[in-house]
């Protein structure tokens, strides 16, 4: 049976994870390359790196980033942030991404969703959703969250499916960093209108709250950062309690 | 050893590469069918469409069958065990080596397609030096929308909606549809038993 995927996302800026990270016996605390090496030993079933990096120097650290990263991973990697065009997707998967995650650019310009999935396939290409409660329903947002657009969640990640994409990943800007758990409403709305898989991201707090997800979110992957920095077996303690639950988990690894 | 892979020019190779060379094996980039000369095993990896395969033109098609015939180890990933088939309904006018019975089908049913994540590895009652000393049910890394029948050298079988072929075998040919480089210590473990055929060790 498919299993229900766990992600962790690194928060990379200039070559570094910025979110605060308790894992001990790093020899370097914050390096993307220690930690997805502890998370994969931990039986992550994905990673994702997100650059938060705004300039050049930065960007050219990040493709330093995804080799070490990717050097010593054998599980799926994606990389989001700053992908703009053709050329930034290539040299993200050049580097060692599986995906890439676009999320303004495609926005801007969705024919680039159709575009790279022609080359790479649409197993390669990530479509991210920054969603939003609002007078108007889901409302979408740009630039990390910062610019509304004339779009709407579940329609956007109808049109990106039709155009090629090969999964969304669906953010709650509402639940964001609160660890007050995943928008199963929301999740469960886009979920149901897109035929490829969603993956939740966006308020995980608790063990509980990816059950939920899972279950009333028809989620088919969650997505999270700090709650996997909290202990050294939070990844492999986090599956024990979701099968134990009854969601299909990988535990083998 | 030597590892012919195949380079289709379009997909990610640096995956593939990375687990090959995980597992002690050089890897040659072959563009042309040239590229064969000399190697121990040929690699055929596969993301995008079933048309993709038309891109590497008659004289790929013949080269390969003719090095499976002369006993060359063969491994088909993802697109490329399809490949082994007689063709897809993903791209009904472009015909599949043949190697293997049957034609692959698009998957349906109440599940999303494509099918994306880790799902378990039933093995068949057969032998397979494919999976030697991986147990049946562990997990593997897929992402296809299209899938191969089961037929006689079926050696695990996956369910999404339907069980279809994670992986054949038929002699020296292999053929799977999940990912090895994605898919951790198992198909870690399924490339070095591939490259142990390749070394002549079975």
């Amino acid at each position: 049976m498919l299993a229900k995927r766990l992600i962790a996302c690194l928060d990379v800026r200039d070559g570094a994870v910025v979110k605060g990270i308790n894992f001990e016996g790093l020899r370097k605390a914050g390096d993307p390359a220690e930690l997805a090496a502890r998370y994969n030993e931990e039986g992550i079933d994905e990673l994702t790196v997100l650059d938060v990096t705004a300039t050049i120097e930065g960007r050219r650290a990040l493709l330093d980033t995804i080799r070490a990263v990717s050097q010593r991973l054998f599980i799926p990697l994606a990389v989001g942030g700053g992908i703009r065009s053709m050329d930034d997707a290539r040299a993200v998967i050049d580097a060692g991404a599986d995906k890439v995650s676009l999320n303004s650019a495609a926005l801007a310009d969705p024919t680039l969703i159709t575009a790279l999935a022609r080359i790479y396939g649409s197993q390669a290409v990530l479509v991210a959703i920054d969603a939003k409660r609002g007078a108007d329903g889901f409302e979408v947002f740009a630039r990390s969250g910062t610019t509304r657009v004339t779009r709407e969640a579940v329609a956007w990640a109808r049109e990106a499916a039709d155009r090629g994409a090969g999964e969304i990943l669906l953010t709650s800007i509402d639940r964001d960093g609160t660890r007050a758990g995943f928008d199963c409403e929301l999740t469960a709305a886009v979920s149901a209108a897109v035929p490829i898989p969603v993956i939740a991201s966006g308020g995980a707090g608790t063990p509980e709250h990816f059950a939920d997800v899972f279950s009333a979110g028809r989620a088919d992957a969650a997505l999270a950062a700090s709650i996997f920095h909290f202990s050294e077996h939070a990844v492999r303690d986090l599956k024990q309690f979701l099968a134990s639950r009854g969601v299909p988990m990988r535990l083998d690894w | 050893m030597t590892v012919a892979l195949v380079d289709y020019g379009a997909g990610n190779l640096t995956s593939v590469i990375k687990a090959l060379h995980a597992v002690g094996a050089d890897v040659r980039l072959v563009a042309g069918v040239d590229g064969l000369a000399g190697a121990d095993a040929l690699v055929i990896p596969g993301v995008g469409n079933f048309a993709a395969t038309a891109s590497l033109g008659p004289e790929w098609r013949s080269a390969v069958l003719a090095a499976i015939d002369r006993g060359l180890p063969t491994l088909g990933i993802c697109l490329g065990m399809q490949w082994l088939f007689e063709g897809s309904a993903e791209a009904p006018e472009t015909p599949g080596l043949g190697l293997i019975a049957g034609r692959c089908f698009r998957l349906e049913g109440d599940v999303k397609v494509p099918h994306v994540g880790w799902n378990n590895l039933d093995r068949a009652t057969r032998p397979s030096r494919l999976f030697e000393g991986i147990d049946s049910g562990a997990s593997a890394y897929f992402t296809h929308s299209y899938a191969a029948p089961l037929v006689d050298d079926t050696a695990a079988t996956t369910t999404h909606a339907v069980p279809f072929s994670a992986a054949v075998e038929r002699g020296r040919v292999f053929g799977a549809q999940f990912h090895p480089e994605k898919s951790g210590a198992t198909g870690l473990k399924m490339l070095t038993n591939f490259m142990r055929v390749a070394s002549g060790a079975h």
